[in-house]
């Protein structure tokens, strides 16, 4: 019967006992102990949310560098089409310009040419007329003898002058 | 590694303590051919005076504990090594103007003359003592056992607390064991059986209960001899509180429910005595379950040791060191065994409360 009747001391020290436990451990263990242990299943579910975020971001900025590039290789692509565009304007236009260039340096060309031929005909035929005017001042000076004569050598010239 | 060895060291220890405690006692009664081996188990899972290691009578070694008594007289304390080991009501111990006298572990006042024995203690026909008693409020053995719980349980998990700002909130060495089982009190016995919205208000009572009869389990498996959670005292402190805490948190729904039970109304009668007695039934049934499971422990342990002195007193020598193996092969499985009922009875004692206090505080649906 001793064994199951209990002794009031030892009830007695059991419930001080487990009541000042109690009350030490609330306040110097299980309060630090819980809150820690919450904090950290607080502060990983955050780095797990935080890491969800992460990734769901970085698709996002995936999707738009692709986009940006895209936009970019389209843009060169333009640029390029344009320039080769200009370029070949730019070729065509010199090209045009220096064939009318050309034209006009030709045309110019030959007006000179013409103008010299002129003035070269015009100084020779004046050179002619003086020498032919010297040549028959000679020959007047020395056939000056009949008017016959001088009236034949003057058809002569003319004639010659003309067929010339 | 080490915490491996230690165990081992244990089992052997308490083996060899037990087997030290009982050879004195089988050798005296080697001639009647018959050894009792309950009186020295009783002995083992009663609480004592002392801490008791090995030797009998004078010759004993133990740890002496304060004994003091609420006498007519007022309060009286003196050591329990003034009774010079005596349990048999020999010597007495006079203090205060009053002789108190030590039998079978329990403090008596003495009688003025001693008997024809010498014993000063009277007995009455089936044998206990009658004489008259103090109100005993020694720091026995199991006292001892709590006030020791109470200083590992402390310096644990001060130091599991500390730990937890000196790293960061990272659990390292003792808390990363200790955490753990402090994370499963809360989430699969508080929050399961209490409920998301009200667990937290009863997660440090769970706990303190939980490793309070923890380490007082394991204690009761050291060779130190305790036997606490054994202890019918014990065990009804521990579940009166579960009651208090229990009817404390009790909420309007849990009274109606006891006192105007959802039966037809013809059974009302037989239906709300019956909840009225199931208010003290449960924790009664934690009391002893607790107090059983653990008892029931330490006679096995203690009986499959005493098969050795058994078989040697009466058959000598030679059958005890052939029962030896064996006794000490289903010793050290009864031992192993009993290592998972410390942490199952401590689990159920809590798991029970926390059933207990969710029913008392469950909303009506």
């Amino acid at each position: 019967m001793d064994l199951v009747t209990p002794s009031i001391g030892l009830i007695f020290w059991t419930t001080l006992a487990f009541v000042v436990l109690l009350i030490l451990l609330r306040k110097f263990a299980w309060k630090p102990i819980l809150s820690a242990v919450n904090t950290r299943e607080e502060s990983i579910t955050n780095a797990m949310n935080a890491a969800e975020e992460a990734k769901k971001e970085m698709a996002n900025l995936t999707s738009t560098n692709e986009r940006l590039l895209n936009e970019a290789r389209e843009e060169r692509d333009s640029l390029m089409k344009e320039a080769r565009e200009m370029k070949a304007e730019i070729i065509a236009k010199a090209k045009e310009e220096a064939t009318s260039e050309g034209e006009k340096m030709i045309v110019n060309a030959k007006a000179a040419i013409e103008t010299e031929r002129k003035s070269a005909i015009a100084d020779l035929k004046n050179q002619v007329a003086s020498l032919s005017i010297d040549i028959a001042e000679k020959i007047v000076k020395g056939n000056l003898s009949g008017d016959d004569k001088q009236k034949q050598l003057v058809n002569e010239l003319v004639e010659e002058v003309n067929l010339n | 590694m080490l915490k491996k060895i230690a165990f081992l060291s244990i089992v052997f220890i308490l083996s060899f303590n037990a087997s030290k405690a009982s050879a004195p006692e089988a050798h005296e009664v080697e001639k009647s051919e018959k050894y009792d081996p309950v009186p020295e188990i009783m002995h083992h899972i009663s609480d004592a005076h002392e801490i008791h290691f090995w030797g009998k009578g004078e010759n004993s070694v133990s740890i002496p504990l304060p004994i003091i008594l609420w006498t007519n007289n007022g309060i009286v304390s003196f050591m329990s090594s003034e009774f010079h080991h005596d349990e048999e009501g020999h010597h007495v111990v006079e203090k205060n103007g009053q002789k108190f006298i030590n039998s079978h572990g329990k403090i008596y006042y003495a009688n003025e003359t001693a008997d024809s024995h010498g014993s000063f203690v009277s007995h009455g026909e089936d044998g206990h003592t009658t004489n008259a008693k103090p109100i005993d409020f020694s720091i026995t053995k199991s006292v001892v056992g709590i006030f020791l719980t109470m200083i590992i349980l402390l310096l644990v998990f001060t130091s599991v607390a500390r730990s937890y700002k000196k790293n960061g909130g990272i659990p390292k060495k003792l808390t990363g064991f200790m955490e753990p089982l402090v994370v499963f009190v809360r989430d699969d016995i508080a929050k399961e059986n209490i409920g998301e919205a009200k667990y937290k208000r009863f997660v440090p009572f769970l706990l303190s209960i939980f490793f309070f009869i923890l380490v007082l389990n394991i204690l009761g498996l050291t060779p130190l001899g305790f036997n606490v959670t054994g202890n019918i005292a014990v065990t009804f402190v521990l579940a009166f509180i579960s009651l208090i805490v229990t009817l404390a948190s009790a909420n309007k729904n849990y009274w109606k429910h006891i006192f105007w039970p959802p039966v037809p109304l013809a059974l009302k009668p037989l239906m709300i005595p019956i909840e009225i007695v199931g208010i003290f039934t449960k924790p009664f049934a934690l009391m002893v379950r607790l107090f059983a499971n653990i008892t029931a422990g330490h006679i096995v342990i203690l009986s499959l040791i005493s098969l050795i002195f058994v078989a040697q007193a009466g058959s000598g020598d030679a059958t005890a060191w052939a029962v030896s193996p064996g006794a000490f092969a289903l010793t050290l499985f009864i031992f192993v065994l009993e290592v998972l009922v410390a942490f199952l009875q401590a689990y159920i004692f809590t798991l029970l409360t926390a059933l207990f206090v969710g029913m008392s505080v469950e909303e009506q649906h």
